[in-house]
């Protein structure tokens, strides 16, 4: 393997680094806008939220992402393939976040909330001031975990030809005939990556608190 | 757009030729991949350090490498070594090696949590061998694993759609040929990930009875 080959993977880790990075900046406040509808019961929104929530987390990130990137141009909306990679994997995230923000939710204690009504807070400060500091700290080691799985699901955007790792080794393989050695070096940047990942996720544990899954 | 639904229907055989593929290869691998595991759960929990390190080191290789690229190395990697598979096989290898490790941890992770109490008593009772592994410590497993072994199963099931990336004729395959075909993206895909869901919803309901059954047998 040329130096070439192996800065062409190095961009294409740049490539899954920013989408991924896109992808869990956009869908972490969406999973929590989604948890917040259903938690208070909005009337017509929380069952669409519910929907949404099951419905993604059994769509293939590979069907999701075939779906965005030929559907959306046929109901008017131009989307290019970098776009519709960031759209794929944030709404796929999106969906497990929701059930990270929404079982913190469930568990946050209900007396400061009483404590807080009586002080006469409104719904949106109580949110901003007593439940969000404390929220985000014991749902951020699953919120992490989870970003673990989006590194590794990010492999689906490669099927609308965007550039990252895995498309990267598969066209270094096709132009020297020898797909084994970009291969290897790819999954060693994957390894690399989530490895950085679940080192996050231990320290987060470590400092506020623990996390349900394994990465 | 009932122009569109109408055009998936006379492609309907495809579509289900596809479902058929997505089953056979998520249950053909669940089940391949659970039995292995099984067998890898025994060097995990081995006394010996170097059983535990090699296994616990496959283990966790496979939980850090994304599926896809496993899938590339099955197809395209092990013809350089003088394997060759051809794509179908090629997709149900990657997910039971993939699998393998998952499921071993899962059973792994419940076997270390099994009572030592129903065990002691079994050996009392003059249970040893492979009737003290398969009359007392599977059952106990399996009813506790039913949730674990059923998302895992979910994630099989999605993670086969990466195998349209090799051309196996499963659901995502065939539905992106039908909207290539008639370019009707929009119908075919959410088509199919109606199907998908349906799958899963399966799924759970299963996972739902084997809990059922758990908790009377407590």
């Amino acid at each position: 393997m040329t130096l070439n080959a192996f800065l062409s993977l190095l961009n294409g880790a740049g490539v899954t680094i920013s989408v991924s990075l896109a992808g869990i900046a956009l869908g972490v406040p969406f999973g929590l806008a989604l948890a917040l509808l259903r938690w208070q019961r909005v009337p017509l929104l929380a069952p669409l939220a519910t929907v949404y929530v099951s419905l993604l987390r059994s769509t293939p990130a590979v069907t999701l992402c075939l779906l965005i990137f030929f559907a959306l141009p046929v109901i008017g909306i131009e989307i290019d393939a970098l776009s519709a990679a960031v759209a794929t994997l944030a709404l796929n995230t999106a969906a497990f976040n929701c059930e990270i923000w929404r079982s913190g939710l469930m568990n946050f204690s209900r007396d400061q909330i009483e404590a807080a009504r009586t002080f006469g807070m409104s719904g949106p400060l109580t949110f901003r001031r007593i439940i969000f500091p404390q929220l985000w700290r014991t749902c951020l080691p699953s919120l992490v975990n989870e970003m673990t799985l989006l590194i590794k699901s990010s492999t689906a955007i490669a099927v609308i030809g965007v550039a990252e790792i895995t498309r990267a080794a598969i066209r270094i393989g096709a132009q020297t005939y020898d797909p084994l050695p970009p291969m290897l070096v790819a999954t060693g940047i994957y390894i690399v990556l989530v490895l950085v990942f679940v080192g996050l996720q231990r320290f987060t544990e470590r400092v506020y608190g623990h996390a349900g899954g394994a990465a | 757009m009932i122009r569109d639904f109408s055009l998936i229907w006379q492609s309907a055989d495809r579509l289900l030729d596809g479902l058929i593929n997505t089953v056979l290869l998520s249950l053909v691998g669940a089940v391949l991949a659970l039995a292995l595991g099984a067998l890898l759960a025994i060097p995990l929990m081995a006394s010996n350090p170097v059983l535990r390190l090699v296994s616990r080191g496959f283990v966790d290789l496979m939980r850090c490498v994304p599926f896809l690229m496993l899938t590339y190395l099955v197809y395209y990697g092990l013809p350089r070594l003088g394997l060759r598979f051809d794509n179908w096989t090629a997709g149900l290898v990657a997910i039971v090696v993939y699998n393998t490790a998952y499921m071993a941890e899962i059973i792994r992770g419940i076997w270390s949590r099994l009572e030592r109490e129903t065990i002691e008593a079994a050996v009392a009772f003059g249970f040893h061998g492979w009737r003290l592994v398969s009359r007392i410590i599977l059952p106990q497993i399996v009813l506790a694993a039913g949730p674990m072994i059923g998302n895992q199963l979910i994630q099989i099931i999605k993670d086969t759609a990466f195998l349209t990336i090799i051309a196996v004729p499963e659901l995502t395959h065939a539905a992106n040929s039908i909207q290539a075909q008639y370019f009707i993206p929009f119908a075919t895909f959410i088509t199919a990930v109606l199907l998908y869901w349906a799958l899963c919803m399966l799924v759970e309901v299963g996972v739902y009875a084997v809990e059922r059954i758990a908790e009377k047998r407590r």
